[in-house]
């Protein structure tokens, strides 16, 4: 073991780390269905782990329970961050199975099943917000991005004082406009990414280590 | 006398929410919304109720008859000249005060646009209020 490492090890260095922020945080991915939370997720396991966490699929609530990771180290320059990973349910005020048979085709049976898990989903997503250090709100940047459920999420963060990054996913989309989620919320720092082909996520990296790296006062 | 068919609209003052308990708030709004009737708040619900109620409306569901709501209202103005305000919101996080709100049964009601000005909804006529 070198000095370096002899030295992280130390109280001292742990009794830095405390005052001058924090170096190992767990972070929710959260957003509504669809718009790209697991591909992130995989995308983030992949680049520092090679590994995966979940399924994608163009179906809404393909994630109907939370799946996490730990340990995961993300570095940028000399700084570097410790992060568990975890990947949420989309979170909506209603699901409707026969959007799953009309739209995508399901049999009855399994789209019933579909809605009442995701369902549990979105309740077990809500209830992963008081066991979270900061989140990564993933946004699809094609959309409209003042829905009441990106507006209650994130009232939920700034209530309990937790760090957010806003990842203005899907940027590799003709009808993309990541400048409208910057001047939608301008309090909080937007990357632009797109998760699919991974263009711009050194960046979100940055962000993340900047930000989640902070000390901050948690409330309850 | 005959029951007009159509779908009740309610407009909920500030003070008659004031006087209900985050539970009894969240009760109410289901219990109204799940009979098919679209509620206008004057004082919407802070983000805490807002989760707590989504929380509750995903308990509720029932396939066939209550398929969730739809539920829109203003974002809490910024006021970023206020100091006073900024350290208050540092040290102990952001408190966004409710605003007007429309809630409603998801199959009666949808957004049809919204930002931080306006917000424009549709009532989805023939399925009124029971």
């Amino acid at each position: 073991m070198g000095i370096f490492e002899r030295f992280r090890e130390t109280r001292f260095a742990l009794w830095i780390q405390r005052i001058f922020g924090k170096r190992h945080a767990r972070i929710g991915i959260y957003g509504p269905p669809n718009v790209g939370k697991t591909t992130l997720a995989n995308r983030i396991l992949m680049d520092w782990t090679g590994e995966t966490i979940g399924t994608v699929s163009e179906i809404p609530h393909e994630t109907r329970r939370a799946k996490w990771k730990s340990n995961i180290k993300i570095e940028n320059g000399s700084s570097s961050l410790v992060i568990d990973i975890v990947d949420t349910p989309g979170i909506a005020t209603k699901v409707d199975y026969k959007e799953f048979i009309e739209q995508y085709g399901l049999d009855p049976e399994e789209a019933k099943r579909r809605a009442k898990e995701a369902t549990e989903g979105v309740i077990e997503a809500i209830r992963w917000l008081e066991s979270i250090d900061g989140v990564v709100l993933v946004m699809d940047s094609t959309e409209n991005p003042f829905t009441q459920v990106n507006v209650t999420i994130l009232g939920n963060l700034e209530a309990r004082n937790l760090p957010v990054v806003i990842a203005a996913n899907k940027i590799d989309l003709e009808k993309s406009s990541p400048a409208t989620l910057k001047s939608a919320f301008p309090q909080h720092p937007v990357v632009p990414i797109s998760a699919l082909t991974g263009y711009n996520l050194d960046n979100l990296y940055t962000t993340m280590v900047k930000h989640f790296g902070k000390k901050r006062r948690k409330k309850k | 006398m005959k029951k007009e068919r159509g779908i009740s609209v309610t407009l909920i003052s500030r003070k008659k929410l004031e006087s209900f308990s985050t539970d009894e708030k969240i009760d109410y709004i289901i219990k109204e919304v799940s009979k098919g009737k679209i509620l206008v708040l004057e004082n919407g619900l802070t983000p805490v109720e807002q989760s707590a109620l989504i929380q509750q409306t995903m308990a509720k569901i029932d396939h066939d008859t209550f398929i969730g709501i739809e539920m829109e209202g203003y974002a809490d103005i910024e006021n970023n000249d206020n100091v006073l305000r900024k350290i208050l919101n540092k040290m102990f996080g952001i408190i966004k005060k409710p605003r007007m709100t429309v809630i409603g049964p998801a199959n009666l009601l949808k957004t049809v646009y919204k930002d931080n000005n306006v917000i424009q909804t549709m009532i989805i006529t023939g399925r009124g209020a029971k």
